[in-house]
């Protein structure tokens, strides 16, 4: 059997990828201001919205603020930066 | 996840057919146990009380109550995995392990690294032959690309495009060409739900010197350099960028019969009016690839006729999202010109003042919605007007800097065809001789 034949890789080269830590968890939800970011898929803000409803009466203690980017498919570093300054947690939602 | 990095605890909630790619996105970004959520897909078209009762029902991933998901992905402590992330180098190599020439082929349809035609296998004398077709060296950095917006960035050498070149069946002379296709970081594999393709335009010289068809067949399988530089672009998309594997790295639903190869040079000689890379700005000396993004849908016709007014409106009508790219044959192309319309920009201005809808019918495109109506939202002129028209007002859907006309074809018919294609880039070949 001869050695074969010595091909090239088609692939591109990855970066590396650098770990990130999740951010500190709140034992509960109570008194927290938890931001309902709505990422302007079609009919997200619905759900997001039925989300809110949902809180509002199983969860009554947990303030719902609902926001939303400037743009879908955008980091936008702004709004970001209000959840970071005036939130507890957040929920992202929800694609297609 | 940059929420989470700004100290933010955070779940993202997608629909479950996503959750291979929303879990390989989180490790990709070394947060592999970000917290996800899911619910039953689809989520457009549902009512507020179908969405409510995903709330209420159950995660289709997990099994488990999906507000329980939620609440336990906010509140559930940390552990030492959470804390610390994933790190972890990714290479691939610059060879393989030798082998026969049907495991090698095997090996490359396994790993979704060809189109599911034959290719010609990457030698190494294959690729050296291939490099010869540009003064540029082998591992210079060409450009990086990505499948979409939210996943990483891959980086490639003009090593790595000769791979994909050679596995396309071009040859030396086409290598250039695939070399600013590649520079544009435009990819011609997005992993779009809505199936995207791509399509690139040749202009200048360049054209004829390696042999390119702009007459009879010119987007169709009757030229090898038009092919092949179209297959290399969609081969070296999908295997540089890292992968345009269902389920994983594309999402296209239907799939999109444009994507194996479409590629074709303006026919200049032939057309009455400015070609395409000189309304973009470049010299008639100068040779460029202009890509284009879209291809979701294609409108056809034939002239222009007597009604080609109300024909052409029609098509228009097609796409609210995406611009009509117009190609047409020579023939057509006079015969405007014998009407009057002695530029492109004159039928460009046309269609941008008769690509019309109602302001309903234009603002119930999905894309429309999804992509635009924000914009509008935020102020943006022309989208903010649109959006302030009564639901039975026309609205313009399209600016005339985003119409592209190009001609090509062989004179064999008075046809033309639209497609829905954004013009991404335009680029210089020079530099990649």
């Amino acid at each position: 059997m001869s050695d074969g034949i010595v091909v090239h890789d088609p692939r591109g080269y990855p970066p590396k990828v650098t770990g990130k830590r999740l951010a500190n968890r709140p034992q509960n939800l109570d008194g927290k201001r938890l931001y309902l970011v709505d990422c302007l898929f079609d009919n997200s803000e619905t759900f997001m919205d039925e989300l809110r409803h949902w809180f509002a009466q199983h969860l009554p203690a947990v303030e719902t603020r609902m926001i939303k980017p400037r743009q879908s498919w955008v980091d936008d570093a702004e709004m970001r930066a209000k959840v970071a300054a005036e939130g507890n947690a957040a929920i992202l939602g929800v694609g297609l | 996840m940059a929420l989470e990095e700004a100290g933010v605890p955070s779940v993202a909630v997608h629909t479950h057919v996503f959750a291979r790619l929303a879990r390989a996105a989180a490790l990709a970004n070394g947060m592999p146990k970000a917290r996800q959520a899911f619910v039953p897909q689809p989520v457009v078209d549902k009512s507020a009380a179908d969405l409510r009762a995903y709330i209420e029902g159950k995660d289709p991933v997990s099994g488990r109550p999906f507000m329980q998901e939620i609440i336990e992905g906010l509140t559930k402590p940390l552990d030492a995995d959470d804390v610390k992330g994933l790190s972890f180098e990714r290479s691939t190599p610059r060879l393989l392990a030798p082998d026969s020439e049907d495991n090698l082929r095997q090996l490359f349809i396994e790993n979704h690294w060809t189109d599911f035609l034959p290719i010609v296998l990457p030698t190494e004398e294959r690729v050296a032959a291939m490099l010869k077709g540009t003064r540029r060296k082998p591992d210079e950095v060409v450009g990086r690309m990505r499948p979409t917006s939210f996943r990483e960035y891959w980086e490639y050498t003009v090593e790595k495009v000769a791979v994909n070149a050679v596995m396309a069946g071009a040859r030396p002379e086409y290598f250039p060409v695939i070399l600013a296709l590649a520079a544009t970081g435009c990819s011609a594999r997005s992993s779009s739900t809505t199936s995207i393709a791509s399509l690139a335009v040749v202009n200048g010289p360049i054209r004829n010197e390696i042999g390119m068809n702009a007459g009879i067949g010119a987007l169709g399988p009757y030229a090898h350099a038009n092919v092949t530089i179209g297959r290399a672009y969609n081969l070296l998309s999908q295997n540089l960028q890292g992968g345009s594997v269902p389920d994983e790295t594309y999402m296209g639903t239907l799939g999109n019969p444009l994507a194996y190869s479409l590629c074709f040079p303006e026919n200049e000689e032939k057309s009455p009016w400015v070609p395409l890379h000189v309304q973009k700005g470049f010299k008639p000396s100068e040779s460029t690839v202009s890509v284009f993004f879209g291809l979701r849908y294609v409108q056809e016709g034939y002239g222009p006729r007597e009604g080609w007014e109300a024909k052409m409106r029609r098509c228009l009508a097609a796409g609210a999202h995406h611009p009509p790219l117009i190609v047409m044959d020579p023939i057509v192309a006079h015969l405007f010109a014998e009407r009057g319309i002695t530029t492109k920009q004159q039928l460009i201005d046309w269609c941008a003042e008769n690509a019309e809808l109602p302001a309903r019918e234009y603002w119930d495109d999905m894309w429309v919605q999804t992509l635009t109506r924000p914009l509008a939202e935020a102020g943006v002129e022309p989208f903010a007007s649109r959006l302030k028209a009564a639901p039975d007002e026309i609205v313009r859907m399209h600016e005339p800097k985003d119409i592209n006309i190009v001609v090509v074809g062989g004179g064999t018919q008075g046809a033309w065809k639209m497609f829905g294609a954004r013009h991404e880039k335009t680029l210089s070949i020079e530099p990649w001789r």
